[in-house]
């Protein structure tokens, strides 16, 4: 399965019963297989006139009290961001997969991780975060489908999945049950007694993000930095390996991770003591992933970008270690040869 | 003795904060109105727009959604989709509907989704302070056409009814006036058509009714039902358009 499939394959199971998605390379066969899926299993799938329209409809579901799904790549997630905006001030629950390209502007189709600000710091208009979920495999995409839409449905609250064109199209086997759990996750809509079903036997609903009365929007705002601080200590999850003893300590997400994690063993059978850090959550980032390791004494960041998760690092550190960088975007994946020679002064050769 | 009129129970007893004489009053009043006798108060989910109508839910006592400017029938397909037991409906301003929202209108009525749209054209923008909508009449002065709309240079008057009437899916079109009593009666049974298509699943349906801004047509608001009568339903003719 590829990676946009195994996405696909996971929303529906964890009960996804809404999708709607304009297509936009490298993210097509998401679309394409929702399309065959949800009708199989008797859901719904649109092909929307735009990104805006995508989101918008989205936002309709979730307010009604379905589990619903978006899937774009980055100049459609830019499209998005209106709508994003307005399910965090709704505190609607939803999950939104960017499978990100080379940008600025319409860039090109080549892998890229530029959209990290965008999707850890807000994005669009407004104090708000987006839960960020990066799998770096096409099985942790599939299974990070189940987390996603539980997050959002805690927390009302919208989850991107950020991978990258080249999770999106690799293939790699996976494990994946079929069965129960689809339509048990796809009736999950009865507790969320916020939502929008008419108002039968009870007074009347609103999903509104518009605050004029004085006072009542510093009161919601306070409400969903109290959240987003219970998600920062609760929700941080990332990978360690060899932290333990190790001097030197790759930082990778997605794509990047992977090629960490070759570089690290690589280096490792040489003897020397290289150790990963991989973020699996974006945001809440995992500052807690830095805490406690004395023995650490340069961490090196790659990115397929010029230094964006770069900067949440440095915090995570507060400047107590040296964090060298090596990042490009823009013309593809970088190679570990290039990296060996940026930080490692004796030549060596895995 | 019978009781024949009394305050609709879908209509919370609040005081607008509507301008004297405009027409969103009123209309919120005939959906409720509608709804109540319809009898579908406890199905109905609404979005309301972004325009002076935006808190329309304090007023209605139904379940509503806000949305973006312009992507209410967007919201509503959402909805509907995943709700097909409910009736849903946008309250929309020509701001909303013809200008930012001209995409997210002309796909909805495309797709034939089982909508009811209730269209207001005041031929201003009213919020933000009477700028140029796309339905402003030539020569008509707004905030941002000062020496009055002039074709060369920002085009005509935008006749969306007429224009999602070309569509197929579409099953239901008609353009209404709030300039007189008498119209104010021809809008309710509209929209009540409009409603009563989509509990019979029919079809998209939308209601357009020309309404009165006295404030920034600088009008009271008795000029303002004559200048719609005499001048803007020239421009907007009433009657059944599909
Ligand atoms: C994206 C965005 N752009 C602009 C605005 C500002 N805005 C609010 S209402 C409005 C126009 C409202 O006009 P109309 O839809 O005709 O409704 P009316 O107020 O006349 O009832 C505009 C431009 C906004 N809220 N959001
Ligand atoms: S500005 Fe115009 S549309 Fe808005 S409330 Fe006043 S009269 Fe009504």
């Amino acid at each position: 399965m590829t990676g946009n499939e195994a996405i696909a394959e996971g929303a529906v199971q964890a009960g996804c019963v809404f999708y709607a998605g304009y297509p936009i390379t490298p993210q097509n066969e998401l679309t394409a297989y929702m399309a065959k899926r949800m009708a199989e299993v008797g859901r719904i799938f649109i092909q929307s006139e735009s990104e805006l329209a995508a989101i918008n409809m989205v936002l309709g579901v979730s307010a009604a009290g379905g589990r619903v799904m978006t899937s774009s790549s980055s100049p459609g997630i830019s499209l998005k961001q209106e709508g994003i905006s307005y399910l965090a001030g709704c505190q609607l629950p939803c999950v939104i997969v960017n499978i990100m390209r080379g940008g600025p502007g319409l860039g090109n189709i080549a892998p890229s991780q530029s959209d990290y600000f965008q999707a850890t710091k807000g994005g669009g208009h407004g104090d708000y975060h987006s839960i960020v979920l990066a799998p770096s495999s096409v099985q942790e995409a599939f299974d990070l489908m189940f987390s996603a839409f539980e997050l959002a449905d805690r927390y009302r609250n919208p989850v991107i999945i950020l991978g990258d064109g080249m999770l999106g199209q690799m293939m790699e086997p996976i494990y994946c049950t079929r069965k129960k759990r689809t339509t048990q996750n796809a009736q999950r809509t009865t507790q969320k007694k916020w939502a929008l079903t008419g108002c039968k036997a009870r007074s009347p609903n609103i999903i509104r993000s518009l605050f004029l009365a004085e006072g009542k929007l510093e009161e919601i705002n306070k409400i969903l930095q109290k959240k987003y601080k219970k998600i920062q200590v609760q929700e941080q999850s990332w990978e360690g390996l060899f932290l333990e003893d190790a001097h030197t300590v790759f930082v990778a997400y997605g794509t990047m991770a992977r090629i960490a994690r070759g570089l690290m063993y690589g280096l490792r059978k040489k003897g020397m003591k290289v150790g990963l850090i991989r973020p699996i959550s974006l945001w809440p980032f995992p500052l807690k992933a830095f805490c406690n390791l004395p023995g650490v004494r340069r961490y090196i960041v790659l990115e397929m970008s010029y230094g964006q998760m770069l900067e949440d690092v440095r915090l995570a550190v507060e400047r107590k270690k040296s964090v060298e960088f090596f990042g490009r975007a823009g013309g593809g994946i970088p190679k570990e040869e290039e990296i060996l020679k940026k930080f490692f002064k004796k030549k060596v050769e895995l | 003795m019978k009781k024949i009129f009394s305050y609709p129970t879908s209509l919370n007893k609040l005081t607008t904060h509507y301008c004297a004489g405009c027409g969103h009053g009123i209309v919120h009043r005939l959906i409720s109105e509608i709804v109540d006798e319809l009898n579908i108060r406890e199905k109905v989910i609404a979005i309301a727009p972004v325009g002076c109508a935006v808190i329309a839910y304090n007023y209605w006592n139904f379940d509503v959604c806000e949305a973006a400017h312009g992507r209410a029938l967007a919201v509503a397909t959402g909805i509907k989709r995943y709700r097909p037991d409910n009736i849903v409906f946008t309250y929309q301003g020509d701001g909303d509907l013809a200008a930012i929202g001209t995409s997210e209108t002309i796909h909805a009525a495309n797709r034939g989704e089982n909508l009811t749209v209730v269209f207001i054209n005041n031929a201003v923008y009213g919020m933000t302070g009477g700028q140029m909508a796309p339905t402003t009449l030539l020569g008509q002065k707004t905030a941002t056409t000062p020496a009055g709309r002039d074709a060369s240079l920002t085009g005509y008057p935008l006749k969306i009814s007429e224009l999602l009437a070309q569509l197929t899916a579409v099953k239901y079109i008609e353009r209404v006036a709030l300039d007189s009593p008498q119209g104010v009666l021809k809008t309710k049974s509209a929209i009540k058509q409009a409603f009563r298509n989509q509990v019979e699943n029919i079809g998209f349906s939308l209601v357009e009714v020309l309404s009165p801004c006295p404030t920034y047509w600088q009008m009271s608001a008795k000029q303002s039902l004559d200048w719609i009568r005499d001048v803007m339903s020239r421009e907007f003719p009433v009657g059944r358009i599909k």
